[in-house]
């Protein structure tokens, strides 16, 4: 690690025995090199992980008046939005920023799959955001259950009885996960206990997710490596102020979303205590979740259905040699790019049936849109991959760069840095 | 911060334009991000059913000349002394000008025959002895607090030890002869 | 830019795409009302909610309880306090143990919650042929359409039951409530009221109050929440706008 410049004698002294700011300047400041063609897509990454420190403060604080006994819990959040001071605010803030956690991440994985961004060298990178995507949802379901209002408590028990789907031992998870013979106290204890460490945890994989990063690089929208200084720019100050617009903008959208509409994205029946006795007309899952339980319902077989959502998850793994494309970037890939529209489109159709109840023609069109999702990741992926005839890729990133501001905006303005190759 | 990547070539006046903007950004971000801080700390203060808790009614009649009983108030322990002729003439019987926390025996009772105090020392928060009968009730005949060795006298002034205060009188009224209500 | 707003627009698309979903499954539609709390700006009438008040307090109240809203919080409409000392002291609740060990019942205070009418739940079933009449506390916000839906089924009554459909002997038919056989028979009789501030005690008017207290009771926070937001709201979009011209001006010397 290289010193650091400063005069600053105390900040010298600090940084000979604990180098923490020539650290952080060359993981997310001046030293670190980043594309300097990325667009606003890129945003999403640092979002998350801003959005998950919301997270963890604002659940911090609400934790501080939560009480974990099915007795209480409920109106123990209610004395939260009631008498705590400024208690409404960090519930609301808690609870539409899971679903903003999840708008900000889908956007963020939808990304990687436009640019290509799961393949070589970023496989374990593509890995570790799975792994994140994984903890939340565990994180965010059992997070959702601590209100203990009827969809709380109806949740917990359909989604703990899927484990039930597993031949033999299939019922002994289930009572090991209730801790007694149905959703109860025990449960809520330890779903709380667990959704305050996961944030922890999560935490932990976002660092090794921005390590193996900083090993890769960014990717880019051309989807090709920065071959020298001309393509690459400081992360500082560059993409820490982009970032930070990024983060106002999203700002602006999540507080009309707490401070006027925070209900809209949660279910009018989680404020009806828990009932064991009376289940909802319709359990539908967070929004977050809907896809994955479309996915679910599309199968007539309970342990088929259970297989399969975990399968839709696991089978993005895979993805970095399902798709046998060199080329990384969907713009130079005149095929892939429609499908990939496709298969997004495909994604909002499944969330969509998931929120159905389970008629026709719903159900046929679920088991459709599932066919649909395993046939782009297992089948086609590989073909396009093999018979799409890529664009020709630019030489390098400032060659395209200045390509692009010469063709469309005019002429290079006369202040920017030269661009001859390196 | 943000000049150290900036490059040679921007003249001076949009250097300092930028400059300008940056300190501004920076300035109302920080206003920002500390006037955002204040409800996470604000939750942690009293909550609107604790501050609104109710006052705790005292019976007295049965608290015989010479005896106390500790109540409840905002939880926290409340002792109400009923004394003796004595010990008031005690508490009446100093230099107040020589104590620690001046104040007359007057001023912190209503009624010189009940002392009501709160029954927290006022060095580290401790329950001082002296409410039941057998216990150590200090040089004065007040109060002993165990933990640091503080002694209160028969009014709950401090008279020894590290206690900076005497015991406060929490605000209380008389709602019949023989009942108060504190708070 | 322009990539900047298909960025956004997409964030909102797909979140609203993934939304309307869930909100679809609703069965009965329930017509659209207007009401002061909504909207950017939205506000509580304390003269709508205090009628509401003295509604729930004087019908209501023998059935449904309210047991999350506190007295005290009856200052926030409009209440001195001293009629809020007055309202409680009107219900006895249960306190103790007093020196023998025994309970015993005394008024109640401005800091105790909304007494409720029934003891349990299976106290209130019996008294009421088996139906279970809800607290009342957070109805506004756990029913779909919410304030529309409590306005209407006050109102939804029906002297018949449209022919074949079979009502229970305790049932009556209501357009508005889920399955159309409710157990609570209709409330609101024109001028069965005598508001305190002469207001004409039409069922509208009626109906039109209780909704506007129930839906305080269950978002006491709004009118707080929505100031708030305004002020967030105009310091983010100030300080958004701040970051998007240092932007600029950091990348001015950047091809990109």
């Amino acid at each position: 690690m290289s010193e650091l410049n400063t005069n600053n004698r105390a900040l010298k002294w600090f940084e000979a025995r604990l180098p923490v700011v020539s650290f952080l300047d060359h993981s997310l400041g001046t030293k670190y090199p980043a594309p300097k063609n990325l667009s606003y897509m890129w945003n999403f990454g640092s979002l998350a992980g801003i959005v998950l420190v919301i997270m963890i403060i604002s659940g911090l604080f609400l934790a501080m008046n939560y009480t974990a006994h099915t007795d209480y819990a409920f109106n123990s959040v209610e004395r939260i939005m009631r008498d705590v001071n400024y208690g409404w605010l960090l519930r609301y803030i808690h609870m539409n920023g899971a679903s903003f956690f999840f708008i900000v991440v889908y956007i963020h994985i939808f990304r990687g799959l436009y640019y290509g961004s799961y393949k070589p060298p970023r496989e374990v990178l593509w890995w570790m955001g799975l792994v994140i995507l994984l903890l939340m949802m565990a994180t965010a379901f059992m997070g959702y259950v601590l209100p203990w209002g009827q969809m709380s408590f109806w949740g917990a028990t359909v989604i703990t009885n899927l484990f039930s789907a597993f031949p033999i031992v299939g019922d002994d998870i289930v009572t090991l996960l209730w801790g007694g013979f149905s959703v109860d106290n025990p449960t809520l204890n330890r779903f709380f206990a667990l959704h305050f460490v996961l944030p922890f945890a999560i935490v932990g994989v976002v660092i090794l997710h921005i390590w193996a990063l900083h090993e890769a690089k960014s990717n880019n929208p051309l989807g090709i490596d920065m071959k020298g200084p001309n393509d690459a720019i400081p992360f500082h100050p560059y993409y820490t102020v982009k970032d930070l617009f990024g983060l106002g903008v999203f700002l602006i959208f999540f507080a009309y979303f707490v401070f006027w509409a925070p209900n809209y994205m949660g279910h009018p029946d989680n404020y009806i205590p828990a009932d064991p006795l009376v289940t909802p007309a319709h359990i539908v899952p967070e929004w977050y979740f809907l896809p994955f339980y479309a996915i679910l319902r599309a199968v007539p077989d309970k342990l088929g259905g259970v297989l399969l959502m975990f399968a839709s998850i696991l089978v993005l793994a895979a993805l970095p040699w399902l798709d046998t494309s060199k080329v990384r970037s969907a713009v130079f890939r005149p095929i892939y790019k429609w499908f990939f529209w496709l298969f997004f489109a495909d994604c909002i159709l499944l969330g969509y049936i998931g929120a159905m109840p389970a008629e026709e023609p719903y159900v046929l069109i679920g088991q459709f849109a599932t066919a649909y999702y395993f046939l782009h990741l297992i089948v086609l992926l590989p073909l396009i991959g093999w018979f799409e005839k890529p664009k020709p890729l630019p030489e390098s990133i400032s060659a395209a760069v200045s390509k692009k501001s010469k063709g469309g905006h005019g002429p290079v303005p006369a202040n920017a840095p030269a661009q001859e190759k390196a | 911060m943000a000049d150290t990547a900036h490059t040679a070539h921007g003249s001076s006046e949009g250097e300092s334009r930028r400059d300008f903007l940056l300190y501004a950004t920076t300035a109302v971000g920080a206003v920002g991000a500390a006037l955002a801080a204040w409800p996470f700390i604000h939750s942690m203060n009293p909550a609107a059913d604790v501050l609104a808790l109710a006052s705790t009614e005292v019976d007295l009649s049965p608290i015989e000349e010479g005896q106390a009983i500790t109540v409840t108030w905002r939880g926290k322990p409340v002792f109400v002394r009923h004394r003796t002729a004595e010990e008031i003439e005690m508490a009446n019987a100093v230099d107040v000008s020589e104590l620690r926390d001046p104040q007359t025996d007057e001023e912190r009772v209503q009624k010189p025959e009940w002392l009501v105090a709160v029954g927290i020392c006022t060095h580290l928060g401790c329950v001082p002895l002296g409410q039941k009968p057998g216990e150590p009730k200090g040089e004065w005949g007040g109060w002993f607090c165990p933990c640091h060795g503080s002694h209160y006298d028969t009014s709950g002034r401090i008279r020894k030890g590290p206690a900076p205060l005497n015991l406060p009188v929490p605000g209380y009224e008389f709602i019949e002869d023989q009942r108060i209500v504190i708070g | 830019m322009r990539k900047f707003i298909l960025t956004a627009a997409a964030a909102v698309g797909l979140s609203l795409a993934a939304t309307t979903g869930a909100n679809a499954a609703g069965a009965i539609e329930v017509p659209d009302e207007s009401w002061t709390w909504e909207g950017l700006f939205g506000y509580y009438d304390k003269a709508q909610l205090q009628r509401g008040f003295q509604i729930y307090n004087e019908i209501c109240s023998s059935c449904h309880g309210l047991s999350l809203v506190a007295y005290r919080n009856l200052q926030e409409i409009g209440f001195s306090e001293d009629q809020v000392k007055n309202i409680a002291a009107q219900r006895e609740v249960e306190d103790g143990p007093d020196d023998t060990g025994e309970m015993f019942m005394r008024p109640a205070l401005p800091a105790d919650r909304f007494v409720s009418p029934f003891p349990n739940e299976e106290a209130a079933r019996f008294a009421n042929g088996g139906a279970l009449p809800p607290d009342l506390s957070l109805m506004a916000k756990a029913r779909p359409a919410g304030a529309d839906y409590i306005y209407h089924l006050m109102l939804g009554y029906k002297d018949e039951a449209p022919e074949g459909f079979e009502l229970g002997a305790t049932q009556y038919y209501n357009e508005y409530f889920p399955g159309h056989a409710i157990g609570m028979p209709p409330q609101l009789y024109e001028g069965m009221v005598e508001y305190a501030d002469g207001t004409e005690a039409t069922a509208e008017q009626m109906a039109h109050d209780i909704t506007g207290f129930l839906q305080w009771a269950a978002e006491p926070e709004l009118e707080e929440r929505k100031s708030l937001g305004i002020k967030v709201m105009l310091f983010l979009i100030v300080l958004t706008a701040m970051l998007y011209a240092l932007k600029r001006r950091i990348w001015s010397d950047v091809e990109h």
